[in-house]
Formats: structure tokens, sequence, C-alpha cells
């Protein structure tokens, strides 16, 4: 389904401080599956992410989604591609402080131009499947940590996308907080959708819902293995 | 087009619930901005309702005025100078004028007394401006007494007060009969305080005015354009010392509301990062920036508007009326007829709204361009 293609990312390129975050990766992740990207800080897990994600474009190299190469599109049809194809799990969570906990599940669909009703309507029904129906209206900043997790949740999901990115999503949570989240990833492998981690996290990577695991080490792929 | 008013309706939602989490930053800057609108309009707008003033007063006034001057000063004019401009060709009639003013002891105030032109009205009869009316609580039939020239005491009737287009010249007038005239200021008979030329051709009104000063030449001509200049200037002059006293003012809202807009804290930096990883476009980060600026500058500026309206017409300009009424010119209070220049309301609001609008957006568009993957190296 997402296929990487000889994948090259270099900032600063030039410059003294040139860095090749990812270097000549070929990937091909299979869709309806969880697949974890495995590897310590700086081997360019994120970035390979974001670039999946079409947040930025590769130096050189590929990216083929659902059989169409996205790397030459221009920059709105790369961010109507993000809004509509991809859900993003950030690791602080990065929800807009001071707004409310519905806003900030509708947000990422205000630019579609939607019906607002509806749109809350769906909202709601979201925040209510994580057990927040009772928080809409709350600030964000009032939220327990799993809490603003599971709303993180609910925002990835409010446009309905088919793959859902997660990075390093269980860095602030403890052990209970970790498993509930990889249950949640399960739950949408489940409903259809593919779930992209980077990780280096053990109860992730070792979580049973994990269909595959992706070792990575200074922007390169060490060798691709299935998950027990 | 449904989907775009959707879209809209969803930016001006959030830009909403942006602004009320900086309550206290941006509503100390919409009353600091509100009220540098109510200053600049209550100026504008006074100056302006005061031409108009003017204008509705001399609308109505002959083309020439003829005064007597003797020494520099103004002086009676003998009536039988009114026969001599007669015959000059072109001149359609001819009349002499009685008017002076009262200064009334009891309220400090300044009238002006004229001769009314209504031969209705009989001896020991007078009209009376509704500012007078409203200063000395004096109604129809009360009787109102005014201090002669010889020392004694003159008691008019009140026929009733009378309703002008304009307050300034309603406001403090006395009209009375030309006998009553004489009697209160000693004038003698066979003079007036000035005589008024009507010119058949308006073309011609230069040339007679000229030919008034060669026969005549201890005479003053004053033509009906001269006197609306001159009122044009008066008021334009005033208008501009007040600006450029509030100029000082003007200039640190601008500085504060530039660094207010254009400085994008790391905060709000953040946020367009994450709205743009979200799925924002740059477009639609800039819209919303858009709705900010516009929200806060454009309610300023109604509110502002809304207050000048208020403070000039409704109590009489209070706050300027020292420099922009000057003294004893137009003394006693009077309530300013409403009129606002749709034209300077057009340049008050795009150089007002406009340039904070687009000093919200500017350095919003720097951030908005920004690789959305950035909130993913935090």
């Amino acid at each position: 389904m997402i296929e990487l293609v000889d994948i090259k990312k270099v900032f600063n390129a030039g410059k003294p401080n040139e860095l090749t975050a990812v270097d000549g990766v070929n990937l091909g992740i299979e869709a309806r599956q969880i697949t974890v990207l495995k590897g310590p800080s700086g081997s360019g897990k994120t970035t390979l992410l974001s670039l999946v994600g079409c947040m930025a474009r590769p130096t050189a190299g590929r990216i083929i989604l659902q059989g169409r190469e996205i790397t030459s599109l221009p920059e709105r049809f790369l961010t109507a591609m993000r809004r509509r194809c991809f859900g993003f799990i950030f690791q602080q969570f990065n929800l807009l402080k001071g707004i409310s906990v519905l806003e900030n599940v509708m947000l990422p669909a205000y630019p579609n131009g939607e019906n607002y009703g509806a749109l809350r309507e769906r909202a709601m029904g979201l925040l209510a499947m994580f057990n927040l129906g009772a928080k809409a209206e709350a600030r964000v900043e009032w939220l327990s940590g799993g809490e603003a997790q599971r709303v993180a949740i609910a925002r990835a999901l409010v446009n309905n996308p088919g793959v859902i990115i997660a990075d390093e999503p269980t860095a602030h949570l403890d052990s209970r907080l970790s498993r509930e989240f990889m249950a949640y990833m399960q739950s949408f492998k489940a409903a259809g959708k593919t779930v992209i981690i980077a990780s280096h996290d053990p109860l992730v990577y070792e979580s049973p819902a994990v269909d595959r695991i992706v070792d990575m080490r200074d922007g390169r792929l060490i060798a691709p293995g299935a998950a027990a | 087009m449904r989907r775009w008013i959707e879209k809209q309706r969803c930016l001006l939602d959030f830009t909403l619930s942006s602004l009320l989490r900086r309550k206290g930053k941006n509503i100390a800057l919409a009353v600091v901005y509100t009220l540098i609108v109510f200053t600049l309009a209550s100026v504008m707008m006074f100056t302006q309702a005061l031409k108009k003033e003017a204008s509705l007063i001399l609308r109505e006034t002959p083309e020439i005025l003829v005064q007597k001057l003797a020494a520099g000063r103004h002086d009676l004019i003998p009536l039988s100078y009114a026969s001599r401009i007669g015959q000059i060709r072109g001149v359609a009639e001819v009349k002499g004028r009685l008017w002076g003013y009262y200064f009334d002891p009891v309220m400090g105030a300044n009238y002006t007394v004229m001769v009314s032109e209504d031969p209705s009205l009989d001896e020991g009869e007078i009209l009376v401006g509704k500012g007078i009316s409203r200063l000395r609580q004096v109604y129809k039939s009360n009787i109102l007494s005014f201090r002669g020239c010889d020392g004694n005491y003159l008691a008019f009737k009140i026929k009733g007060t009378f309703e002008a287009e304009s307050e300034i010249i309603a406001s403090d007038l006395v009209l009375c009969s030309e006998s009553d005239f004489r009697r209160l200021f000693g004038t003698p008979g066979g003079y007036a305080t000035d005589l008024t030329v009507k010119v058949k051709n308006r073309k011609e009104i230069p040339t007679i005015a000229a030919k008034i000063l060669q026969i005549l030449p201890d005479t003053r001509p004053i033509r009906r354009d001269e006197i609306l200049r001159t009122y044009d200037a008066v008021f334009d002059w005033r208008g501009g010392i007040l600006l450029a006293v509030l100029a000082g003012a003007v200039l640190a809202f601008i500085i504060f509301a530039w660094d207010r807009a254009a400085g994008l804290s790391a905060e709000e930096r953040r946020e367009i990062g994450i709205l743009k990883a979200i799925g924002w476009e740059t477009a639609d980060v800039l819209q919303m920036k858009f709705w900010e600026g516009l929200t806060i500058s454009l309610s300023s500026f109604l509110l502002g508007i809304l207050l000048a309206y208020g403070h000039v017409h409704f109590f009489s300009a209070g706050l300027f009326e020292p420099v922009l009424k000057g003294w004893s010119v137009l003394y006693p209070k009077f309530k300013l007829v409403p009129y606002v220049d749709p034209y300077q309301v057009a340049t008050l609001f795009f150089f007002t709204v406009m340039p904070y609008t687009v000093a919200t957006i500017v350095p919003s568009w720097r951030a908005a361009t920004i690789d959305p993957d950035s909130v993913m190296r935090y």
C-alpha cells in the first residue's frame, strides 16, 4: 500500500551542519497491519514517519501511496492528502492549550468545509468512544496524561483516515496506559486501518498486536523482520 | 460556495476561541484601539458637523454683506448707502440688518439679538432659540428681561421658540422687532448693523463687490464664498491642532499594535506548526489570522465610531469643547446636527483596520510557510 523507493532525506544540505537523517531506505508497508519503526534516538524513525505522512518531502527517492507517486505533488495536494489519508498522534500529543477538548478534536476537519453541526456530532461520537464525552467542554490542560492521549487519538480519527501514524506515542505514558494505547491500535487494525508507529519502547514493539518491526540505525534499515 | 461558508464559519469559530485564550492582552489591545478610533473619529465628526452647520447657516445668506469700517473696525452703516448700492447694475435687492450681541450676566452667556423679518412679531414680543430656552428655563408666554443700554430693564414676552436646521444659529438667537432692538441697544434711526446685497447673476458678484468698494471706499464688501472659506479654515485649523496633539498617542498605538500583531510568540509559532501538521494549508492559517486581525480591528473600529458619534452628537463633544469650539465663539451650549461623511469614515477605516489586519497576516505568513514536520522534532 505504501512503498518507499530509495528514500533519502538530508537536512541543511550544503551547510556545515548538514545531516543525513534517512539514507537510501527501500520499504513496503502493508495495509491493515501494524508496523513499528524501531531504533535508538537519531536513527531516522521520526523523519521517515514524517516523509510517509506527507509532512516533508524526501531529498531523493519516491513515495508511492495506493499506487500513486506523491513526492512530486504540489504543496496544496500534499496537505489535502495528509488531511484525508493520515491521522497523526504526536509524542507530545500537540494539543492546543486554552481551547476545549471538543475543539481540539474538530480542528483537523475545519479546512474541509463540512457542516459544523455534523462535524461536532462526529467529534462528540469519538469522544464518547474514548469515554471523554463528559470532558468535551473542558480545556485540554486540565486533562490527565491518559485523557490527553485519548484526545490526541480521537483527533487523529476525526477525518476517518486510512492510516494512523504515531511518533513515540508511549514516551510519556506509564505501562498501563501504554498497553491501553496498543489495545486501541489493535482495534484500529481490526477496523481495517493501517498503523505505523515509531518507537523504541518494548511495550510497543513486543506487543502481540504488532505485525512487523522495521529496525533502523543511522538512517538506514537494519533488517526487516516479522514480529513474534 | 456552501463549503466555503462552512469553512469560514469553522475558522471564525476557532479564531474567537483563540482570542479568548489571550483575553487580557486582546481586551487591552481592543480598548486602546477603540480609544484611538474614538478620538480620531470624534475630531473628524466634530469638525465635519461644524462645517456642515456653517454651510447650513450660509446657505441662506446673501451673496454680499457690506459693513462700514471706521478706523479699521466694524461700524454702524447709514441706510442711505443702501440706495447708492441699489443703483449698481445687477443688484437685485439691498436690505439693512440690525443685529448685535447681548451679554447675560446672570448666566454668563452671550446671545445674538436680531431684528426679525417676520412682520407678525409685535413690539414687546421676542422669539428665542432652544439654547436660551434651556439655559434660562423660559418657555412660550414667559417674560424675559434684558438690561438696555440706558441701564433700564426691558421686559419681553416670549412668543415662542423656533426650530432651525442648525442649532448654532438657533441656539443663542433672540429675534425682536426693530423698535425694540433700537431701544435695547440705542442704535440711532437711519443706521443698520450691515447691509445685505442680493445679486441677479452670481457670476457678477466679484464685479459688484469691486464697484461697491469703488463708490463707498469706507465699506468692506464680504462675499459668501469668503465666509465659507474662513469657516473651513477655522475648523480645519482647530481639528488640525487637536490631531497634532494626538499624533503622539497615535504613534504609540501604532508601535503597540505592530508589536502585538507582528510579533508571533514561540507558542503561536508552535500552534501554527501543529495546525499545518494536522492538515491545515498555509492559506487556512492565513485566513484564520485574517479573521483574528479583522475581529479585533473591526469591532474596535465600529465601537470607536459609535462612541464618537454619541460623544459628538449627544454630548456635544464635551471632551474637545475647549479646544475645538473656542471661547465665547459658539456660546451658549448647542447640539450639533448629526452629520457623518462616509468618505471620511472610509478613510479612517482604511488607516486603522487595514494596517492592523495586514500586520497580523504578514508574520503569520512567514510562520505558516514552515514545514509541518517541525512539530515532530520538538
